[in-house]
């Protein structure tokens, strides 16, 4: 069992380094890129003894009290069972 | 009296704020490690800067789940004082015992200068030595310094005269320029409502000697030590 987690600056927070790789990417000759904003991905491996909803509510504790700051960011997670 | 500085692997201010304790204040302090769990018998702990935990994560966000934090917040909750500058100020918003978050600076570069901030509540136990208005000179070091809040924030900050310091130019005037991280509304440290708890980005802790370049940051330790000798009463 393997949970992601996806934490991203919310919309209202400027994010520097996602304007200067968006910087970076036009140098490179892409134009029609309008933004891009940097996030943060985690994978939680957990024991296959634990079912999918505990698995889910694990990873959204762990998503919302340390991964992410609820100020400044928002997060998604996914749990997905098998490999 | 007797002050405690906290020690997170990683923290790398802690001996400028014992030696300024020690040597300025002259006071009696311990070097706290972060594994404690019993701060009786402390007046004021100082969160220093440093990078602790490496930064990994988020600047102070692992910090916060270190043992000795349960004991901070007791303590802060006994209106005890809590002092955290630099990577503490991030330490103490990413533990909810400020508002608001430091994030990457504006202009994503790591920031070492002098900076000046103005006094704006001197109504404080960390500002009490000082007026309005009064203009301090002290070194930054950082790259996560840039304070960011939503505006019910904001207002409450401002309504409840928490901002103590905003960052300004040699004239008092809070400019844009004289902002080194993209800072909301300058601010460069705020208090808890109970004023008692104080997180700042500057260091005044290596301003407390002329061969540094100022000794403005002794002001700040003064009034504290004036609030502690007061019984604990702030102003």
């Amino acid at each position: 069992m393997k949970a992601k987690v996806y934490v991203t600056l919310k919309p209202s927070v400027l994010d520097p380094q996602g304007k200067a790789i968006h910087h970076s990417v036009e140098l490179m000759g892409f134009e029609k890129i309008t933004d891009i904003r940097q996030g943060k991905y985690f994978e939680i491996a957990l024991d296959d003894a634990v079912s999918e909803s505990e698995a889910k509510t694990a990873a959204e504790k762990i998503a919302k009290d340390v991964l992410a700051n609820p100020v400044i960011e928002d997060y998604r997670v996914e749990v997905v069972t098998g490999s | 009296m007797k002050f405690g500085v906290i020690v997170f692997p990683g923290s790398n201010c802690d001996h400028d704020a014992y030696h300024v304790v020690s040597k300025h204040v002259g006071q009696p302090v311990d070097f706290i490690w972060h594994k404690e769990t019993d701060l009786s018998g402390y007046d004021a702990v100082i969160v220093p800067g440093g990078f602790s935990y490496g930064d990994y994560l988020r600047a102070g966000a692992l910090a916060q789940f270190s043992p000795v934090m349960k004991a901070v917040k007791t303590f802060a909750a006994e209106g005890k004082f809590v002092f955290g500058v630099c990577n503490g100020f991030q330490i103490l918003c990413e533990s909810g015992l400020l508002p608001g978050a430091l994030m990457r600076n504006a202009g994503l570069h790591f920031v070492c200068k002098h900076i000046n901030v103005r006094i704006e509540n001197q109504n404080t136990p960390y500002t009490n030595q000082l007026k309005n208005g009064k203009v301090l000179s002290m070194p930054i070091a950082h790259a996560e310094g840039n304070y960011t809040c939503d505006d019910a924030t904001l207002h409450s900050l401002e309504e409840n005269n928490q901002i103590v310091f905003r960052y300004c130019d040699e004239n008092g005037e809070t400019t844009p320029e004289s902002n080194p991280n993209g800072a909301r509304s300058n601010i460069a440290g705020i208090c808890n409502l109970d004023r008692n708890v104080l997180g700042m980005m500057p260091h005044p802790e290596r301003a407390c000697e002329e061969l540094l370049g100022s000794n403005d940051g002794r002001d700040i330790f003064r009034s504290l030590t004036q609030a502690i000798s007061q019984n604990g009463v702030g102003v």
